[in-house]
């Protein structure tokens, strides 16, 4: 039955891509990517990944669609008729993804508990991470004393593209100055 | 019975991915989009409880409250044409 649900889930989602790549009008795309998200984080759900399901649907369903509305303000409300014909990048994009399905073929069943990943630092961290770091949830030692300087790192870029989008979307108020100028 | 309404949900996420997709107006394509929103917190309720795990039911509190802000923001924008405005009063609206 799950399995059924995320099947369905997918080729909603997969609809879904093929008609924002054919709609023309900005708003309704900003409004189907909305769309798009809560299928994902649907499927996020349906397959067990809880948390990284809750922040797609906050993020994509959430701040991206009040930020691409406040740049859709900025900007013309037709998306423009492309200069060239896609036929390039699409079978470049085709080829990347029939490569990403042939990786896929050697992929350990999914949650099995005998697949790599979970044999090689995982039963260490398991065993040692309260004994080395003092924390006694083992996923916040892993983020925050194992891996502590790549979660610093992405607290630096999620910063960075906060700050980049204040700096885009921020509007000059009109002083008094500004008036008197011209 | 989960199992029947897991279904159920699911061909009504069909129908309003179609009208989103067809919609002719904004508005159409607006509310296909709520309604994906509140089938998104039906679903998860009841993956929940079809996988005997009903824990994450708090989640769906977190989709519902999305659901509003995202709605919210869309509407703003049409009455005001701009998110964020000082607000001096003058709407000068979306359909530009």
């Amino acid at each position: 039955m799950e399995t059924l649900i995320v099947n369905v889930l997918l080729t909603l989602m997969m609809l879904a891509v093929v008609v924002l790549a054919r709609t023309r009008n900005l708003f309704a795309v900003i409004v189907l990517s909305g769309l798009y998200s809560f299928l994902m984080a649907t499927a996020m759900v349906a397959l067990d990944a809880v948390d990284v399901a809750m922040t797609e649907a906050a993020v994509g369903a959430g701040i991206s669609t009040v930020l691409l509305l406040g740049a859709l303000h900025l900007c013309r409300s037709e998306e423009a008729k492309p200069a060239h014909k896609p036929w390039l990048p699409l079978a470049v994009t085709a080829s990347a993804g029939l490569l990403l399905v042939y990786g896929t073929w050697d992929l350990p069943a999914f949650s099995d508990p005998e697949a790599p990943i979970h044999k090689h630092v995982a039963p260490r961290y398991l065993a040692d991470g309260p004994r080395e770091t003092g924390v006694p949830n083992v996923v916040t030692a892993v983020l925050a004393s194992y891996r502590g300087f790549d979660t610093l790192g992405e607290t630096t870029v999620v910063f960075t593209a906060g700050a980049g989008i204040i700096a885009l979307l921020r509007r000059r108020r009109r002083t008094t100055a500004d008036k008197e100028a011209p | 019975m989960f199992a029947a309404a897991a279904l159920a949900l699911l061909a009504t996420l069909a129908l309003t991915l179609l009208r989103a997709a067809r919609g002719p107006s904004v508005f159409d394509r607006l509310l296909a989009t709520n309604t994906v929103g509140t089938c998104a917190v039906l679903l998860l309720a009841v993956i929940g409880f079809l996988t005997g795990r009903p824990e994450f039911l708090d989640l769906a509190l977190v989709y519902g409250l999305l659901n509003v802000i995202g709605t919210v923001a869309v509407l703003k924008f049409f009455r005001q044409g701009a998110l964020g405005d000082p607000g001096n009063g003058n709407g000068n609206g979306a359909a530009r």
